[in-house]
């Protein structure tokens, strides 16, 4: 055995030195240059990719559904045709769901937990690249497939057999179920790294019930992700395989089920609503503490109801099948659950405006987004009990209102607070504060915008317009309400681009905002703007939900490596420090990994025979990547210490 | 703010048929609760966002009696909530085993099988003789119940009528049925509404609700087979039709079409619209259907066909004569 | 926010490693598991599904001969064994005897995985003759999977433990290497049960 180069093990002191932070800063940077761009697995770095990557597919999926309000603008519309407009709204629906609402929220997460935290790292930092390039390269794979006229076009639920081989022959639909299979895969990863982070890489004394409630929601989101994906994962690998090499999974010819696709795309499908929406309730409990200058009503009964939330969305998939052949005495049973699942939620939005009451409002663009989530989420969530009802169901499924209740409820629910996000953490990622008065031009021409283009939707509906038409005759009387809704769509897109421009703006001309600008109560306030590569210069120690405003003084973290890529790691429960762990450098494997996978994927959809031969650089490069080198080795032996 | 700019009526609200007319019973209460709910909580969010007096120092309130205050009202909206919630659900509930109980006795019986992008109606009748196939256009005597048999043919069709009854899904290995009844005579419009692939625009349905006689007498006219040709003209377009690509998709009672997968045309002629609702039954409509239905139905199954001006002059006349 | 310059927790003394959930292994670990479990959950239940709602079910009067796949249930019972050995090994910091437990346990595997051609052998139909064919090559293939990749790993971390200079946290990794088998023995129990004994009921 080989004598091991070992360098020198320096400890951080308290309070922290310049030399600690210079050797921090030495220690946690990602190499330089276009190398050490491929080779990043600082978390800031990946986050910041993954969520400008999932704003430019939230721009690409705006950008179609634009065409389609569009063609929808008059009746008997020839912009596009059935052929593209099948596949525009498939692409958006898909492009929403599986390439924007899901994996933007994780990719908040995996820049922001590790600092609300209190944390240096996030656990796993390279799964976590080898999660953002698998979701790159499907997203790539999906508008690939569009622009080589092979966009999937049998809607973004896919049922079969209208996706069956039969009735879709070609590789429009593999392109689909492969797109699943990438980004569920990156959406799966991410969920056990935000477990995982949350769960043990907590600032000593961060109890779970001093937890923020941000990082609770986004707890309960990543088990949700770990329980639901899976079924979608599972139905379009079946999917798959009946396209490719013949199986009978959904063939009523072979004693096949079309509605066991339906079961398993919902069993997914309806718990994906509310791993969209949790964590914007994360984003909401965050801001409104902050701009009411005190702590959320209520800590208890807000967690609970997240966790409750987490179990009931999984037990109301049958409500999206109430017009199917399904037994009715069960569904009624599903029409009470559904049902349910507004109270945890109504207890979050009391406890709320109860935060608002008693509070010192600050009225800045943040909270802006934040207070139009009351209505809007509010009128979603309403017309969601009304969906929930089997007999009402049965005339509203399938139409308009359903396109209107569900963009309430997600754009409501999930953007507003993502846009609050942006506006409040922006000074976080870049050390610059975002334009208040376009922020607000920005708000009043999404708000007015979205009623504008939404609302409409519902009387549609109740009309009898059905979704994914791609036209409709002049003589049903739709025109004016479509025309209203699609000059709502151009009033979003020209908030879009004014947020778009306010952010380039500001990223050069922003005002400077300093570590701490809304004056908040978490962690990661407790840092300078952008964060130091390694987070903080020296942990935190906490004592309550909101450190920053505790009147007792925290103290910090003494005797963590900077010459090393050392972690604190917590007890699970009481958050006290356990053990200290070597964190693994960057490494270009993730990114040789993730593009063996991609083959592996896109090969498939071509041969079965990819999964075998492309099974071999998969391996290599897994192996590659685990394979400890000396320098690594090194640095594990200079600090390990048995318990 | 709803237009209604033809006499055919497709409002789910318009509730026509006992089905919808229970369902809009329904709607009602749930609109005002949720009505209700929606303005108790703005009216408390503007309260809260309003409200003078509060604490201007300078200090964040990290620890005051708020939350005790607070717990009294959250408790009691929530209460509230669950009041509501309870009141909703029994309503649903309710409302259901009342659709489930229209009766369906001595119902007409009918099966409707979906097809990309076409309704096929058979009328049953206990008597085989006196059982008819037409398509896209159904209709229904009033005041009697009538039994749907629902099926699909191809992938998921899902029928709706929203002035008549909820929607019910055609799903191909696992048929369903649904009952109709409506008490007064008018004009109904419906599509598909399950996404079921290029055309599913196009796959409109047309209810007509008869008084019962006028009812009888057009099934009487069903069940005849297709009127013989009237004129030369028509009869060397019934000899085209025989014996060029019509006959291999469509059927014509009485004749040699004998065609399995599109629509019956043994009384085309007595049907207002052309290709599942999308052409008026009009002489020039129906020429430009034959020699470019792709104009009208991008990706339609029935192939463009071309023919000289004569020949598509006697097919039409003889098409239009089949009353 | 007015830090105390001189209040600090010092960490310089904690462990760099520990067993079970002390570890960031362990928990990403159970987070595979749980996705796992779901997957073969969901399996079973299409199975089911199918079976209820399939005129005849298995299709046809040929069923899935049990010999191979009873000898393998008695195999992979039997590999818990050496598997349990190499943790305990581990979690006692005796380094030679938990490698080559770590070995014992490779041996297994393989075997396993041979045998389990004949197993698919043995089932009496093809993944495209009926749904049936589908479910039960599906539930197969799965954990096929799970098999391969575990015996991959297995081998790999053998092979680091035996060429690479040693560092302690590898007893954690091979503790955990060993929780995982577990989890692939425990997964097949009820899918064995489902595909052999099931349609004899």
């Amino acid at each position: 055995m080989k004598a091991l180069a070992s360098t020198p093990v320096r400890r951080n002191s308290v309070p922290p030195t310049p030399e600690d932070r210079a050797l921090l800063d030495a220690t946690w940077r990602d190499p330089p240059g276009f190398r050490g761009w491929c080779m990043a697995v600082n978390h800031k770095s990946i986050g910041r990719r993954f969520i400008i990557t999932a704003f430019v597919f939230f721009a690409a999926g705006g950008l179609l559904a634009a065409l389609m309000r569009w063609q929808l603008a008059v009746p008997d519309n020839h912009v596009l045709g059935p052929d593209t407009y099948n596949q525009i709204f498939t692409l958006h629906g898909s492009t929403m769901m599986f390439l924007f609402a899901v994996p933007v929220m994780q990719a908040v997460a995996v820049y922001l937990l590790p600092l609300t935290l209190g944390a240096r790292a996030i656990a796993f930092p390279r799964m976590n690249a080898y999660a953002y390039w698998v979701y790159l390269f499907g997203g790539l794979l999906l508008f690939a497939g569009f622009v080589f006229d092979a966009g999937p076009d049998a809607g973004w639920f896919a049922y079969v057999p209208l996706s069956g081989p039969e009735y879709s022959p070609g590789k429009r639909v593999d392109y689909w179920a492969q797109l699943i299979t990438f980004t569920e895969l990156s959406a799966l990863l991410e969920a056990i790294i935000i477990v995982t982070t949350v769960m043990k890489l907590r600032a000593p004394g961060m109890t779970l019930t001093r937890m923020p409630l941000y990082a609770w929601a986004m707890l309960v989101t990543a088990c949700m992700v770990i329980f639901a994906m899976p079924a979608v994962m599972f139905a379009s690998t079946a999917l798959l395989l009946d396209r490719l090499v013949g199986t009978e999974f959904f063939n009523p010819g072979e004693d096949g089920e079309p509605l066991l696709w339906q079961h398993l795309f919902w069993f997914f499908g309806h718990p994906e609503v509310y791993l969209i929406f949790i964590p914007g309730l994360g984003f909401m409990s965050a801001i409104i503490a902050t701009f009411a200058r005190r702590p959320i009503v209520g800590y208890v009964p807000m967690v609970l109801s997240l966790v409750a939330t987490g179990f009931l969305a999984f037990g109301l998939w049958v409500h999206h099948m109430f017009a199917t052949t399904l037994p009715d005495a069960g569904k009624d049973i599903f029409t009470i659950s559904s049902m349910l699942i507004a109270i945890p939620s109504a207890v979050q939005i009391f406890c709320w405006i109860a935060t608002l009451w008693l509070g010192r409002l600050e009225f800045r663009t943040p909270l802006l987004f934040v207070l139009a989530f009351f209505v809007i989420l509010v009128l979603g969530g309403l017309t969601g009990l009304q969906l929930a009802s089997v007999p009402l169901d049965l005339q509203l499924h399938d139409t308009y209102f359903v396109v209107a209740h569900l963009h309430y409820v997600l754009i409501g629910g999930a953007v507003f607070p993502l846009f609050g996000a942006c506006y409040y953490w922006f000074p976080k990622f870049t050390g610059r504060l975002l334009d208040e008065r376009a922020g607000r031009w920005h708000f009043w021409l999404w708000f007015v915008g979205f009623n504008l283009s939404f609302f409409p939707m519902h009387l549609l509906g109740l009309d009898g317009m059905p979704r994914r038409v791609y036209t409709y005759p002049a003589e049903m009387g739709w025109g004016t309400l479509n025309l209203l809704a699609t000059a709502g769509a151009v009033l979003l897109a020209a908030g879009v681009l004014v947020f778009g421009g306010n952010v380039l703006r500001s990223l050069r001309h922003g005002e400077r905002a300093g570590p701490d600008p809304w004056r908040g109560g978490t962690l990661e306030w407790a840092t300078e703007s952008p964060p130091s590569p390694a987070n903080f210069d020296a942990l935190w120690v906490v004592h309550s939900a909101y450190p920053l405003w505790d009147p007792q003084p925290m103290a910090r973290v003494s005797g963590l490596a900077t010459s090393h890529r050392e972690v604190l790691v917590t007890t699970p429960g009481v958050a006290r420090p356990d053990t200290r762990v070597i964190f693994p450098d960057p490494s270009p494997w993730p990114l040789a990994a993730a593009l063996a996978t991609a083959v592996l994927f896109v090969g498939s959809i071509y041969t079965p025979w990819a999964v075998v031969w492309a099974m071999i650089p998969v391996a290599a490069t897994l192996t590659a990547w685990f394979w400890p080198s000396a320098r690594e080795t090194a640095e594990h032996l200079d600090v390990e210490r048995a318990p | 703010m709803i237009e209604q700019t033809s006499g055919d009526l497709h409002a789910a609200l318009t509730a026509v048929g006992v089905g919808a007319q229970r369902i809009a019973a329904l709607w009602w209460p749930s609109l005002w609760i949720c009505t209700l709910v929606f303005c108790a909580v703005i009216a408390g969010l503007v309260l809260a966002l309003t409200r003078r007096g509060r604490a201007q120092d300078g200090s964040t309130a990290a620890a005051d009696d708020g939350d005790r205050r607070a717990r009294l009202p959250i408790a009691a909206a929530v209460a509230v909530s669950v009041g509501l919630l309870v009141v909703l659900m029994a309503l649903s509930v309710g409302a259901d085993r009342a659709l489930a109980k229209i009766d369906a006795a001595g119902a007409v019986e009918i099966e409707v099988i979906g097809h990309q992008w076409w309704w096929e109606l058979r009328y049953r009748d206990p008597d085989p003789s006196r059982s008819f196939v037409t398509a896209n256009e159904l209709h229904l005597p009033a005041g009697r119940p009538v039994l749907l048999k629902l099926s699909a043919a191809d992938v998921i069709h899902s029928f709706w009528l929203p002035t008549l009854a909820g929607k019910r899904d055609l799903i191909p290995g696992s048929p369903a049925t649904l009952v109709l009844r409506v008490d007064t005579p008018g004009r109904h419009r419906g599509q598909c509404a399950e996404f079921c692939g290029l055309q599913h625009a196009h796959m409109g349905l047309l209810a007509i609700v008869e008084t019962p006689a006028a009812w009888a007498a057009w099934a009487e006219r069903q069940r005849r087979p297709a009127a013989p040709p009237g004129d030369a003209r028509a009869a060397r377009g019934l000899a085209l039709v025989e014996q060029g690509s019509c006959a291999m998709c469509h059927n014509i009672e009485g004749t040699r079409a004998n065609g399995v997968h599109g629509p019956d045309l043994s009384h085309l002629a007595s049907r207002e619209r052309l290709a599942a609702g999308t052409l008026a039954n009009e002489a020039a409509n129906l020429a430009a259907w034959i020699t470019n239905p792709h104009r009208y139905k991008p990706g339609v199954t029935m192939p463009a066909l071309t023919y000289p001006a004569a020949d598509l002059d006697a097919i039409v006349a003889y098409l239009s004569e089949l009353e | 926010m007015t830090p105390e310059p001189n209040r600090a927790l010092d960490v310089a003394a904690l462990p760099s490693f520990g067993f079970g959930h002390r570890s960031l292994t362990w928990w990403g670990l159970q987070g595979i598991v749980a996705i796992e479990a779901t997957v073969f959950a969901l399996a079973i239940g299409s199975y089911l599904y199918l079976a209820t709602h399939a005129a005849r079910w298995p299709p046809t009067e040929e069923l899935p001969d049990p010999i191979w796949g009873s000898l393998n249930t008695a195999i992979l019972l039997a590999s818990a064994w050496p598997n349990q050995i190499a943790r305990r090994r581990a979690e006692r910091y005796d380094r030679r005897s938990a490698q080559r437990w770590m070995l014992v346990c490779l041996a297994f595997a393989v075997v396993f995985i041979v045998l389990r051609v004949f197993e698919f052998r043995s089932l009496g139909c093809r993944w495209d003759s009926s749904a049936y064919g589908s479910i039960v090559w599906m539930l197969l293939g799965l954990h096929t999977v799970h098999l391969v990749t575990d015996t991959w790993d297995t081998a790999v971390l053998a092979l680091v433990c035996y060429t690479r200079p040693f560092e302690t946290r590898r007893f954690v990794d091979i503790s955990e290497n060993a929780v995982y088998w577990y989890f692939v023995v425990a997964s097949w129990l009820p899918i064995y049960a489902v595909i052999y004994w099931l349609p004899r009921w």
